[in-house]
């Protein structure tokens, strides 16, 4: 419970790829719906989250779970999963691109919203996003490269709002 | 309540092709436009809005009026309570 009463959640974004970046932005953005107090620590590579320029990507490579489908053509054809060996995953130049591609195209098919937008959503819903300031040092990275309305902290920031809060997650 | 008496709908909402979080996220910022005691009807074609808006209406503490399923979409009506 938060300090004025409301249910809370805090969350750790510890992943940085397209795939990852999907699912604190979804709890976050639906919490922050459902007046929770909703804090998100961005860490490792979850900080690359909050750049401006988001580039998340995702690598199919040794993630035999992802489905490989394409996001055009007939329905049959949508409908295979192709079966992509792992020689060529990690030796064609430029794969994980083309995944990232497909991947993009096939949420906004959907009608699924991209990791900014949701990201931007969330914030604006009132979720506070936090910068992990030990992985800042480490990686280079400065307050400038995030987007405005970031907050900056360390573990011991996140663990006395976690130590209230109502859920506690880590992605 | 039935879905058939429309006089005390104060907004109607299309939440038709949007996926989660969408359809709770835009249904808690169309709430705040309501004054307590009125009523949204909203449209959705995510049969995720089966449970999700449920959820929502008792996490909030808003109340669920109504929830239809329809050939192929949903449609809801929840009055501002809180």
């Amino acid at each position: 419970m938060s300090d004025d009463g409301r249910r809370s959640m805090a969350l750790i974004a510890s992943q940085g790829t397209l795939d990852w970046a999907y699912p604190p932005y979804i709890l976050a953005s639906t919490a922050a719906a459902m007046d929770m107090d909703v804090r998100v620590f961005h860490t490792f590579y979850g900080l690359a989250l909050l750049k401006k320029k988001l580039k998340a990507r995702v690598a199919p490579y040794a993630n035999p779970a992802m489905p490989m489908k394409m996001p055009f053509g007939p329905a049959g054809f949508q409908a295979v999963e192709w079966p992509i060996p792992n020689v060529v995953q990690t030796n064609v130049p430029g794969f994980n691109r083309l995944a990232t591609r497909l991947m993009k195209r096939t949420f906004r098919k959907k009608g699924v919203q991209t990791v900014e937008e949701m990201r931007d959503m969330s914030l604006e819903l009132g979720a506070t996003l936090i910068g992990c300031q030990m992985t800042m040092d480490v990686f280079g990275f400065e307050r400038e490269d995030f987007i405005p309305g970031v907050e900056i902290a360390g573990a011991a920031g996140f663990l006395e709002f976690a130590a209230d809060a109502d859920i506690q997650l880590f992605v | 309540m039935t879905l058939a008496d429309d006089t005390s709908v104060s907004l109607t909402l299309d939440l038709k092709g949007l996926l989660c979080p969408l359809p709770v996220v835009k249904m808690s910022k169309a709430i705040k436009e309501l004054e307590v005691g009125q009523i949204v009807e909203a449209t959705a074609t995510d049969p995720g809005v089966m449970a999700d808006i449920p959820a929502w209406c008792r996490s909030t503490g808003n109340t669920l009026l109504a929830l239809d399923r329809r050939d192929d979409h949903f449609v809801f009506r929840v009055r501002r309570d809180a």
